[in-house]
């Protein structure tokens, strides 16, 4: 065990992948002997070498076209986009091609051993290109993963199984937290299971669930809820594609209250499936109705980043309107 | 120079603009259209076997597409693409190369993949989407693939296979495989913005790819002119980095040389070429065009004396290795062995249910699962509605 922040828990499962795994790349903008703008591939080039972790030129539609063709001769191939704002010249690539390689070719074919590694959310005065949480369109694309871990421990854990994973995964890390977010994390290599949510806390007035960075706001609505003797229980998504579903269910059923928070805008955000498929399991046992407390329905602002954010507060005053419905 | 390491850049002390007309890029052609070899021309590599197995497949691929076209038009296939004029193109380069390289295509190259050894069966499982079907039945008809020949399955995005060219070329190196990549695509999926970063990253890369542009003058309905204002596509090679060759696409030979001559630069030094084959696109661009509406008949027919067929059969004559007899014989027999299969595909079942669920991922998650379970329910309910499934729900 040692004590690390969310990137060098990154830089771990990195390094742990190419010294393990001959076939594991690393690559993308500035990510070969700089090490990436945030440091994620730090040393990783000194020690494997350039055809192991290397910089591309700047073209994201390129790095994810490279990535669906290393990963189809059967590369492990791990590509960085710069910021998850910058994913979407990589769109078609990432929703036409890596998604359904597998189904289109009948298993002749496929990219499972593709990882996407990309930072994202906001909290570092970001404004519109630099904070966007993009996890709702990917979501809505059968064939893709999604993986969003809140602190260096899920950060390896997840990003060791999403690497190993035989479907191509996008992987967003909250930018915010990766210098914020210390903890303890095994030195050996380990793995999360994908697919599967936590409780972090359990109570049983109301189910409050996130994840990555918002994690921290739903503690925090939490610890104030609980000093006006609310008892919440508080669930890590962790996945998002495929999600935890039954999880949420189950704690939805106990506590007959739910609050969804995320970064990304309101209107077709992930909450927006969580509410919708929890009404269906859990019609009769919802005692209120299911609050979503998100980013607003407008570009990600600067000035006003803080008035935009789902932060705490606000979900302290959801928790109050569920309990008083 | 641009390059920052370098610092004896030629310096001028007056504009000097670049005009693309002072790139003068030639076109390498070593069959004349009477089957005569131009007199300093020099051969590819090629003997009887080789070159009778190219010209099977011309005819095979004529047959194919004639068939399946008026198919079509019978509304017994929902949609068809043909090659016609374009075989010389993409069956010749494809005999460059050796089995294992791997072909990536855009969609009108079906000759690569009958060259490779794909049987009719399989091109009619895929065309009639049946059980049979290696993809399945889950694409639209000419959407072949094939793991076991190297042939990556076809996708509709146009211009998306280029950058996996060069991803994939990029493993084969790291992994020192004597072998390249061939990635076809047509001169319209050249102005694609992944053109671009392909080209690029292979330059950068130096990684064993082929880029075999087929630029056959048209995309759908829009002439070369209004595609690019450069000469052609070669032009843009020499930019990137890249080794790069023109060649008149409707002559087999030249094609066949042209690509020998890549592949070992490829293969052997890692060099990415392109390689830019001038045709045209003698048919209509699929079962869904009529070409009438923007072309003229006297354009087609200039092109359709340019045959690239009739230019290699009429050099095969005069090797002694064919004639009018063998001729009919093989037209006669791929016709009938055409009508053969495709009654026998025609007859064979969709694919089963689970095959509209099986292979989004490796194996499907609750919600694939709860979806599958809620269909089957439904379908059972309501037989009649889905004849395809329905009768064997319960036999599976």
């Amino acid at each position: 065990m040692s004590k690390i922040n969310l990137l060098q828990a990154i830089n771990q499962a990195l390094d742990s992948t190419l010294a393990q795994n001959d076939l594991a790349i690393c690559f993308g903008e500035d990510v070969g002997h700089f090490g990436g703008v945030f440091r994620a591939t730090s040393h990783l080039q000194e020690k494997y070498g350039k055809q192991r972790c290397f910089n591309t030129p700047l073209t994201e539609q390129g790095i994810i076209g490279f990535a669906n063709g290393a990963a189809a001769q059967g590369m492990t191939a791990i590509a960085e986009i710069q910021f998850a704002d910058y994913i979407f010249p990589a769109f078609d690539q990432i929703v036409n091609e890596s998604a359904k390689f597998r189904y289109r070719s009948g298993n002749e074919f496929n990219v499972g051993s593709l990882t996407i590694r990309t930072p994202y959310g906001g909290g570092i005065n970001g404004a519109h290109y630099h904070s966007q949480s993009p996890e709702a369109y990917f979501t809505h694309t059968p064939g893709l993963k999604i993986v969003v871990p809140r602190n260096p421990y899920q950060a390896k854990g997840l990003l060791l199984a999403s690497i190993r994973d035989p479907n191509p995964i996008i992987f967003f890390e909250p930018k915010k937290l990766y210098r914020a977010s210390v903890g303890e994390v095994p030195d050996e290599d380990y793995e999360l299971p994908l697919g599967k949510g936590e409780v972090l806390r359990e109570g049983t007035d109301i189910t409050l669930v996130a994840w990555g960075a918002q994690v921290e706001a739903i503690e925090k609505a939490a610890d104030m809820a609980a000093e006006q003797g609310i008892s919440c229980e508080l669930i890590d998504l962790r996945t998002l594609l495929p999600w935890d579903r039954d999880l949420l269910a189950l704690s939805v059923k106990k506590t007959g209250r739910l609050i969804i928070n995320h970064e990304a805008p309101k209107t077709s955000g992930f909450g927006a499936e969580i509410a919708a498929a929890i009404q269906e399991e859990c019609f009769l046992y919802l005692e209120s109705p299911i609050i979503r407390v998100t980013g607003l329905d407008t570009p990600f602002p600067l000035a006003l980043e803080k008035e935009y954010m789902p932060d705490a507060l606000k979900t302290f005053e959801a928790i109050k309107a569920s309990m008083t419905f | 120079m641009t390059d920052k390491r370098k610092t004896d850049a030629l310096i001028v002390h007056r504009p000097v603009f670049i005009d693309s007309s002072q790139l003068s890029i030639p076109t390498l052609r070593i069959l004349k259209d009477d089957g005569t070899l131009y007199p300093d021309a020099s051969l590819p590599d090629i003997d009887e076997a080789l070159a009778l197995k190219i010209y099977d497949t011309f005819l095979f691929i004529r047959a194919l597409d004639e068939r399946m076209l008026a198919s079509q038009r019978q509304g017994r296939i929902s949609f068809y693409m043909t090659e016609t004029g374009e075989e010389a193109a993409d069956i010749g380069s494809t005999a460059a190369l050796t089995a294992d390289d791997m072909i990536m295509a855009q969609y009108r190259e079906q000759g690569a993949l009958a060259f490779r050894g794909f049987s009719l069966d399989q091109f009619m499982n895929q065309i009639f989407s049946n059980e049979l079907d290696l993809g399945k039945g889950r694409q639209m008809p000419i959407h072949y693939g094939s793991q076991a020949l190297n042939y990556m399955t076809i996708s509709s995005p146009l211009g998306t296979q280029i950058p996996q060219a060069t991803g994939y070329a990029f493993a084969l190196k790291t992994q020192n495989k004597p072998n390249c990549v061939i990635c076809y695509f047509g001169e319209g999926a050249a102005s694609e913005g992944d053109f671009h970063a392909a080209l690029n990253m292979a330059g950068v890369f130096k990684v064993p790819v082929i880029f075999f542009c087929r630029n056959n003058g048209y995309a759908i309905s829009t002439p070369a002119h209004e595609q690019f204002a450069g000469d052609g596509i070669a032009s843009r090679g020499v930019g990137y980095g890249i080794k790069t060759l023109r060649v008149d696409g409707n002559d087999v030979l030249a094609v066949l040389k042209a690509t020998q001559e890549a592949r070992k630069m490829a293969v052997e030094q890692h060099e990415p070429v392109l390689i830019e084959a001038m045709t045209y696109r003698l048919g209509a661009h699929s079962s869904s065009d009529d070409p009438s509406g923007y072309r003229n008949k006297s354009e087609e027919e200039t092109w359709r004396a340019k045959c690239p067929v009739l230019r290699f059969k009429l050099w095969l004559i005069a090797q002694g290795w064919w004639d009018e007899d063998k001729e009919e014989h093989h037209k006669q027999a791929h016709r009938t062995a055409i009508m053969g299969a495709m009654k026998k595909a025609e007859k064979i079942p969709a694919p089963t249910l689970e095959d509209l669920f099986s292979d989004v991922y490796d194996t499907p998650p609750w919600h694939l699962q709860e979806q599958y379970d809620a269909l089957k329910a439904h379908i059972r309910k309501y037989p009649d509605a889905y004849p395809k499934t329905s009768w064997r729900l319960d036999h599976e």
